[in-house]
């Protein structure tokens, strides 16, 4: 079971929505589509879906050219950031819906009702309005009538968006269990890094309008092919900073400098972008390959379990998260250490650095 | 116990209470003074009691009106409420044309009722008339000044060329409103037109619609500019609703109490009406 997007780009006037794009999805896991908004991924979403055409290419699904196929004869579901739902329907009705445009027997529409309901605790609700209901509630009403469709194709456009933090949280662990052993292929956009690494399964990256990596989530994470996807993949935002390599040294603002270990060892002298998510900028020294900075403290965020410093460095803005709470005063100069060895490096072109 | 007695209190409530005074209280107790009094000129007035109501509520005349007026307001809503809620779904929702067909639609709202009347006289008129005219060379004898048919066939087209537009623009305001994740919902369900219409557009626009309905009710039931111009009430008194037949009554023939017993008839029954349209309507948004 695969869906496969060829060539695929998406034209408004004269904006550019989607650059061409090759993607092959699979049911193995969620595949998560991760960018920023206005990135492109509702228009993939709803290329996907077939609520929209591609400009130019072809979707394929199961070895079939789908392109021109209207939504309602590809048997995909969708579940949007809005809860979208039947307001004069009871909870029963708006999940048995799919069921009754497709004319099945009354009977196992009250089954399969009473099962879906069951798996996504809406039993107790199955008589109200979705206007009764919180907006956990109306979302999980959304998502069992994606389920209950059975179709082949999920896709998920943030759908825990508008949810509160403690909803969020209990429908995404939630969500892939939903999914587990039904052989569909499902589709989870979304702008939050660390849900997609919640989520695992597979990441595309996606930056005005381009897919800049396809992948297992993890890896996609640990090395990033280039600086767009690593800055795409990192809240709070990748530290980027512009060095030198002189033989065997790293220089970075002419007076800061380490020794080129690891895969920058290899690569010829010549000027590179280092990258540093913010957890290897710390204000104690984790590692013996530290390097020291001065930064002067502009902003500080606070959540309890973690210190968030946003500290300027030579004109440029860094981020260091560390855990606890750290006493940071706005405006002091603060020594803070960057892990060398987690540094990812980045060629002129903007590619990462490999082995 | 300390308390603060403050009369100034009266002061800033004293400017609402003389104009609700002046604009409701005082006509309306008039009014009630009248129906319940008869007069000969003078300022001579004697009891009269519940007399002129049970007249009134007896008196053909009267029970006559109210049924040109119940059939008139029967119509009138049947018609302009689905015809306003199709052209609604018609009209674009997005693009240059959405401002042309909302001024197109806002046009017949703006020309004073008189002139309306005036209008659709002209318009009627069999020999000079277009539509009159063009009915005629049709072969079929159309002369509203004549003919009772006619003449509710042309203040039914007029009310409907009138007033469709109120309900085309408070639908077209209720379906504006819906999210295009709700039609992308359905077309993934596989819905049918119908469907949408039945289980998105209807539901959405249900508050809208209701307050069409009342407006249209309210405005069908107190009709009298227009068809005062266009007709004066005839042929005959085959279009004098209620309220022609009340100003005839109270200003034509100077009847004071059956005229002021019959606003307060109608007022009663409009009121009435209103209010079970109401509670019927919003019954299901309570729960």
């Amino acid at each position: 079971m695969t869906l496969e997007l060829r060539n695929v780009t998406k034209l408004a006037g004269a904006d550019t929505h989607i650059h061409e794009t090759n993607l092959v999805l699979a049911t193995t896991g969620f595949n998560v589509l991760l960018g920023a908004t206005n990135a492109g991924k509702t228009t993939l979403i709803k290329m996907m879906a077939g609520l929209e055409r591609p400009s130019s290419g072809e979707i394929w699904f199961n070895g079939k050219n789908v392109t021109g196929v209207s939504a309602q004869k590809r048997n995909v579901s969708l579940v949007h950031q809005f809860f979208v739902n039947y307001a004069n329907m009871n909870v029963f009705e708006n999940i048995a819906s799919p069921l009754r445009v497709a004319r099945r027997s009354k009977q196992e529409i009250e089954r399969r009702v009473g099962e879906t309901a069951a798996l996504l605790r809406l039993t107790p609700m199955l008589g109200r309005h979705p206007s009764e209901l919180s907006g956990g509630q109306q979302q999980r009403t959304a998502l069992a009538r994606a389920i209950i469709k059975d179709s082949v194709l999920v896709l998920l456009d943030e759908p825990l968006a508008n949810l509160d933090y403690k909803l969020r949280e209990e429908l995404r662990d939630e969500l892939p269990r939903l999914f587990e052993d039904r052989g569909t292929i499902v589709v989870y956009a979304t702008s939050e890094p660390s849900e997609a690494l919640l989520l695992g399964g597979h990441t595309a990256t996606l930056f005005e309008g381009r897919i800049t990596q396809f992948g297992e989530t993890a890896v996609a994470y640990r090395a990033p092919q280039d600086l767009v996807t690593a800055q795409v993949f990192s809240d709070p935002p990748i530290n980027a900073a512009k060095v030198s390599k002189r033989g065997g040294e790293v220089i970075m603002n002419g007076d800061v400098r380490w020794p080129a270990e690891g895969v920058i060892a290899e690569a010829p002298d010549g000027e590179y972008t280092v990258g540093v998510r913010p957890h290897y900028v710390t204000p104690q020294r984790q590692s013996a390959a530290a390097v020291t900075l001065d930064g002067e403290i502009l902003v500080t965020e606070l959540s309890g379990s973690e210190s968030v410093a946003h500290f300027s460095l030579a004109g440029k803005i860094w981020v260091a998260q560390s855990h606890g709470v750290q006493p940071y005063q706005v405006g002091e100069i603060h020594k803070f250490f960057v892990d060398v060895s987690r540094c990812l490096y980045f060629g002129a072109d903007g590619a990462l650095v490999a082995a | 116990m300390n308390k603060t007695q403050n009369q100034r209190a009266w002061l800033f409530v004293a400017p609402v209470l003389a104009l609700v005074a002046f604009n409701a209280l005082i006509p309306l107790m008039t009014v009630v003074n009248y129906s319940v009094q008869e007069t000969f000129g003078n300022n001579i007035f004697f009891w009269q009691g519940v007399g002129w109501f049970e007249d009134l509520l007896r008196s053909d005349r009267f029970q006559a009106a109210l049924a040109r007026q119940l059939v008139f307001t029967a119509i009138i809503l049947t018609i302009e409420i689905p015809l306003g809620v199709a052209i609604a779904l018609t009209m674009p929702r997005k693009g240059p044309w959405v401002s042309v067909c909302l001024v197109l639609m806002a046009l017949p709202l703006l020309i004073p009722w008189n002139v309306v009347g005036a209008m659709w006289n002209i318009f009627a008129l069999p020999e000079v008339g277009l539509l009159g005219k063009a009915i005629n060379s049709l072969g079929i004898d159309y002369n509203m000044t004549r003919q009772p048919m006619a003449a509710w066939f042309t203040v039914i087209l007029m009310d409907v060329w009138h007033w469709t537009s109120l309900v085309v623009l408070l639908a077209y305001a209720g379906l504006i409103a819906i999210p295009d994740a709700y039609y992308q919902a359905a077309k993934i369900d596989g819905a049918k037109p119908w469907a949408v219409f039945r289980h998105i557009q209807l539901p959405k626009m249900k508050q809208v619609l209701t307050i069409a309905i009342l407006l249209r009710f309210i405005d069908s039931f107190m009709i009298y500019t227009e068809v005062f111009v266009l007709t004066g009430g005839g042929p005959g008194n085959s279009t004098t609703f209620l309220s022609i037949d009340l100003v005839k009554v109270a200003l034509g023939q100077f009847d004071l109490g059956p005229a002021a017993a019959m606003s307060l008839i109608y007022f009663i029954m409009t009121l009435l009406a209103s209010w079970v349209f109401y509670t019927v309507m919003t019954r299901n948004d309570a729960r």
